[in-house]
């Protein structure tokens, strides 16, 4: 097997994995993996399982960096966002008053950028299970594997984060000045 | 059946095929008499795909420069697997 061609084939992917959990040290991060990669490569077995095979070692690369920068991996308290709903904010706010479809507009509010740099203001114990699992198929399972917890402590990460998410997008679009019946429509 | 304000917590879950059988039926039935929690679970759907679509992008000067990267590796002999034992 190719071993450039196998990354060429992933860079992309492995790219906008590193933003999500490093953000501009993202560069670095792929280099890191790429070079840890390399050097045990020969084990790869099935070309099949190197989008598995690349992630688990990028996510260990950072996993890494988060600890030798002393960043500690702490249950940040998340208070009040249990019984937050997005949905229903937007359906009280009604920020869009004329719209027929008001929640679809909301979202549609957001490109990557934005979405992206919402994620990336969650603690990184929230956003890294949401970032696997809601951008890179990965399933709760191997989540909970790659992120050395119980699936238990992953599903219950993933819930806390999906909320503090939903009411970060809303905190948002209000400071973006995303909620103006003009914005975004160019005109 | 359960209440709104329970649904609401496993919505999430429901969506993703992360709760158990029995939670499973209790909000497939909630969501069988509520219109309200039917117009979430869509909307979540939708934010979910939103997610899965906003991965950054690989910009051409980085990619220029993993290829640099990728060419060093391949012209390397200290790292390669099989020059090491």
């Amino acid at each position: 097997m190719e071993f450039a061609e196998l990354a060429r084939e992933q860079l992309p992917r492995l790219y906008g994995l590193a933003r999500q959990l490093v953000g501009e040290d993202a560069e670095d991060l792929v280099q890191e993996c790429l070079l840890k990669a390399y050097r045990s490569h020969a084990e790869l077995r099935d070309r099949q399982a190197a989008p598995a095979w690349l992630t688990r070692i990028m996510v260990n690369c950072a996993r890494d960096r988060f600890r030798s920068r002393g960043r500690r991996v702490r249950e940040s308290p998340l208070p009040d966002v249990e019984d937050f709903s997005l949905y229903r904010v937007i359906a009280a706010e009604d920020p869009f008053p004329y719209s027929d479809s008001l929640h679809l507009d909301f979202l549609h509010r957001f490109g990557p950028e934005d979405v992206w740099a919402v994620l990336r203001g969650l603690p990184e114990i929230y956003r890294l299970p949401l970032v696997l699992v809601h951008m890179h198929d990965v399933s709760t399972k191997q989540a909970a594997r790659l992120l050395s917890v119980p699936l238990g402590t992953l599903l219950a990460r993933l819930h806390r984060g999906r909320k503090q998410f939903e009411k970060d997008l809303w905190t948002y679009a209000r400071e973006h000045d995303l909620l103006r019946e003009t914005a975004r429509e160019g005109t | 059946m359960i209440r709104c304000e329970d649904a609401l917590r496993d919505l999430w879950g429901y969506l993703c095929d992360e709760v158990t059988p029995e939670s499973r039926a209790r909000i497939a039935e909630h969501l069988d008499a509520c219109r309200r929690c039917c117009g979430e679970i869509a909307f979540l759907n939708e934010l979910r795909r939103v997610v899965a679509e906003a991965e950054p992008e690989l910009p051409a000067d980085v990619g220029v420069r993993m290829e640099a990267f990728l060419a060093t590796l391949e012209g390397s002999t200290d790292d390669r697997p099989d020059a090491q034992g």
